[in-house]
């Protein structure tokens, strides 16, 4: 109980606004609408947040994710495109991914450098690479949405998609030995390499699952539309990020799991929709996900604070 | 001395305790004008907690302070600094990317915060300072153009600039070359020629004979003599220094060893400054490996842990012939090492006692890569129990145990690894004394049971009473190995290099 005071704080949360919404609001409900909401901005949101985690209980951060999502995206598009199939175009855009991922990775875990610099500049890059080679232009994926499973049939296939993903990882994390070394590394990375853990092998696989998660979530979105937008992914690096901080992961690294994730998620992307069935202004949502997240931060602030003394 | 003359510093009965560690129980000293007062004492016997009190770092316990023979209350730094008390640390604390000038200015100038800066002056009072010290450093040089010897100088110059009447020089020789040492040797005669007392510490004995005047001893955190240079020699220094008797706390030592477990021949990494070591370790076997700080003792630890691999000569465990590239490699042939400084490094304060034990067994322990928490719980238990560790069970955090506890479970992680040969570095720091009895008992068991233990410690009454043998370090070698039972006397010579230096000469 105590030790995941944290993540029951954010599900706490969650709830009490889920019930003010059942109580003033039930319209929130409504089958249709909730489900795409989930399958479209949800699903592909908690996937990258699932590697970022990763990335950041290594003491990491990646936020090159918006500009490896929309590379991912369009190459996996232009396959469908070409009349590859979904079962081709899939495991290529999450390689894809991965050799994104692999790249900020050598940087950071093998040359050393300060991970925040290091995306910050591939971020740059590949969305401008992208826009100089694509000029704004959509691709046509046509039959191929939905994976040709038709609308219902397809959001159901991503939204379980993605939790059984989540759950698996989550399990993973803590049931593997592979998992508790990213938060050795994230904790003490000098112990941990005096314990015989591989520190820079650690965070190099934690970009490249990240990458590589990118490169699904990528064609779990695109495959939503009957064309892929180059934009796309325009700040999904913050909404990951606040994500996972809001859920209780370390932004020092070292500590917590993907249910508080899937919880953050679920508070901040439900404030848009709440607002606009309460028949508020929408223009307060980036207010109020700004002073959640603040409070996330105050609270872990807090608590390492009171555990130093 | 003279009673007329008060002296320039006089410390009486000096105490100081950080939580239940007596760092200082009782140091007297005197510093006159004029006068180079050597400090000398074994790692650990107070001399760095002493320069805090003198500088205002610490404030002390118990004990009396008098500058020119008023009685100091309360000295902070700041105050130190006004009643001109410097002290030049072996790492010099300039600022790198500025000039000499600049950093003279920034110690020296007290001007207000948006005045403009009088370059002009700044530079000449840098110029007259570097002339009266005699040092050939331009003011303009970047400090990190500079070479260790030059920025100690520029910290001599600033603190004279400071008015300084009192001059701490914290081991200044420690990185220096004989050339550099003689030119320093020269700035201090020339301050105390002017007038300035020097207290100076070193761990060299020759330096000391060459350069001071007097020479306290420190001992467990007590002045055990002072005596003019001219009234001791060297032997009769280490004797101070040493001065005690190893009781009988130590456990009994075990009987034959068995076979070699480790053998170094002429190993070195020139990294980290080893250079030919050649010794040998027993299965069933401490031994324990003495030397003053920076002798290369954990440097060796490192070397043989991989995490600084060997560059020359030869490991051999068990008689076959190996390279360690990395700790994995060394876990793999049996080695474990349990590192100094185990509050930063030895266990993941924040993650429970049972993760923190299995971290180097996962391998073994969890064949698949699935964790299973029955198997790391039995383990945890079994450890918990065999070694005596308080704690409020295997998932408490270790951040929440004792120091002697924290020694425990790190020492258990690595026994966890079922190695041959377990390499210890300070085993026993900021351990209580009674967990220091327990954790010496296990170490005697471990090796009773076939284990190949080599032991770093600072502290010579445990490396005396735990070693079946003892080697000693200098310089990044090993320049001696001593028989169990040999007396303190004949290791600290040794550590200080007192035989090598007989022989040259």
């Amino acid at each position: 109980m105590k030790r995941h005071f944290r993540e029951l704080s954010v599900a706490a949360a969650l709830a009490v606004m889920l019930l003010a919404m059942a109580l003033w609001a039930p319209k929130f409900f409504d089958a249709q609408p909730l489900l795409t909401r989930l399958t479209s901005q949800v699903a592909p949101t908690l996937v990258v947040a699932c590697g970022m985690t990763l990335v950041i209980i290594a003491r990491q951060i990646d936020i090159s994710v918006g500009s490896q999502f929309a590379i991912c995206g369009v190459c996996g598009g232009l396959l469908l495109n070409h009349g590859a199939p979904v079962a081709v175009a899939v495991p290529v855009a999450i390689l894809l991914g991965a050799l994104l991922g692999a790249f900020n990775g050598v940087l950071v875990a093998g040359l050393g450098l300060p991970s925040i610099v290091v995306t910050l500049a591939t971020m740059v890059t590949w969305r401008e690479a992208l826009r100089w080679q694509r000029s704004g232009v959509f691709v046509d994926i046509g039959p191929a949405q939905w994976f040709g499973l038709g609308q219902t049939a397809g959001q159901w296939t991503i939204l379980v998609g993605a939790l059984v993903l989540m759950v698996a990882l989550a399990r993973a994390m803590k049931h593997l030995a592979a998992g508790r070394f990213f938060y050795a590394v994230g904790t003490d990375a000098e112990a941990a390499r005096l314990a015989g853990i591989h520190p820079k092998g650690v965070t190099f696989a934690a970009f490249v699952i990240l990458g590589a998660l990118t490169g699904l979530a990528a064609m779990l979105a695109a495959v939503q539309s009957p064309q892929v937008d180059p934009g796309a992914g325009g700040g999904l690096e913050l909404r990951t990020i606040a994500a996972v901080v809001v859920g209780g992961v370390s932004i020092s690294g070292g500590r917590g799991n993907l249910w508080g994730v899937l919880a953050g998620l679920l508070l901040l992307s439900s404030i848009n929709p709440a607002l606009t069935y309460m028949g508020v202004e929408a223009y307060w949502e980036k207010a109020i996900q700004g002073t959640i997240i603040l409070l996330a931060v105050v609270a872990d602030g807090w608590r390492a604070r009171n555990q130093n003394h | 001395m003279s009673a007329a003359v008060p002296p320039l510093l006089r410390l009486s009965r000096i105490a100081k305790s950080f939580g239940a560690v007596r760092a200082l129980k009782g140091v007297s000293l005197d510093l006159q004008a004029g006068e180079v007062h050597a400090l000398l004492g074994e790692n650990g016997a107070g001399k760095s907690t002493l320069i805090k009190v003198i500088t205002g770092a610490h404030q002390p316990d118990g004990g009396l302070i008098e500058l020119a023979g008023g009685r100091v209350e309360r000295l902070s730094p700041s105050a130190a600094h006004r009643l001109g008390i410097a002290c030049i640390y072996q790492q010099p604390a300039l600022f790198p990317d500025l000039t000499v000038a600049e950093n003279i200015g920034l110690r020296l100038e007290r001007a207000p915060t948006l005045s403009r800066v009088n370059w002009v002056g700044r530079r000449a009072r840098a110029t007259e300072l570097l002339r009266r010290i005699g040092a050939a450093v331009s003011p303009d040089a970047e400090v990190r153009s500079l070479s260790m010897p030059e920025q100690q100088l520029v910290e001599i110059a600033c603190a004279l600039g400071a008015g300084a009447r009192i001059v701490i020089m914290d081991e200044p020789t420690a990185s220096l070359t004989q050339k550099e040492q003689h030119l320093l040797f020269a700035v201090v005669r020339d301050l105390r020629a002017s007038g300035v007392g020097v207290i100076y510490i070193s761990h060299r004995l020759e330096e000391i004979f060459a350069l001071a005047d007097r020479v306290t001893v420190l001992r467990d955190g007590e002045s055990v003599g002072t005596s003019a240079v001219g009234d001791i020699n060297e032997a009769g220094l280490i004797r101070l220094m040493v001065g005690r008797e190893v009781t009988s706390l130590y456990p009994p030592r075990a009987g034959a060893p068995g076979g070699v477990v480790l053998a170094l021949r002429g190993v070195g990494c020139a990294a980290s400054g080893v250079h030919g070591v050649s010794l040998e370790v027993r299965a069933g076997e401490v031994v324990g490996l003495a030397g003053l700080v920076g002798a290369g003792r954990t440097e060796l630890a490192r070397v043989l842990f991989g995490l600084t691999p060997a560059g020359a000569g030869e490991i051999l465990l068990n008689g076959e012939r190996v390279t360690i590239r990395s700790p994995r490699e060394a876990v793999a042939r049996g080695i474990a090492y349990v590192p100094e400084d185990r509050r930063r490094h030895g266990v993941i304060l924040e993650m429970p006692v049972a993760h923190n034990l299995t971290m180097a067994v996962h391998d073994r322990l969890f064949p698949g890569a699935w964790l299973r928490f029955g198997a790391e719980r039995q383990l945890a238990e079994g450890y918990i129990h065999d070694l005596a560790v308080k704690c409020a069970g295997p998932e408490a955090p270790a951040g929440s145990l004792s120091g002697g506890n924290q020694q425990k479970v790190a020492l258990a992680r690595w026994l966890a690894t079922k190695p041959r040969l377990l390499i210890l570095d300070e085993p026993t720091q900021g351990v209580d004394v009674g967990a220091k009895s327990e954790i010496h008992k296990l170490i005697r068991r471990l090796a009773q049971e076939g284990l190949a233990v080599l032991m770093i410690s600072s502290d010579l009454p445990e490396v005396l009473g735990m070693g079946d043998r003892i080697g000693v370090m200098r310089g990044g070698t090993l320049v001696a190995m001593l028989p169990g039972g040999s007396d303190a006397h004949t290791v600290m010579a040794a550590a200080l290099g007192q035989n090598e230096k007989g022989a040259a000469a």
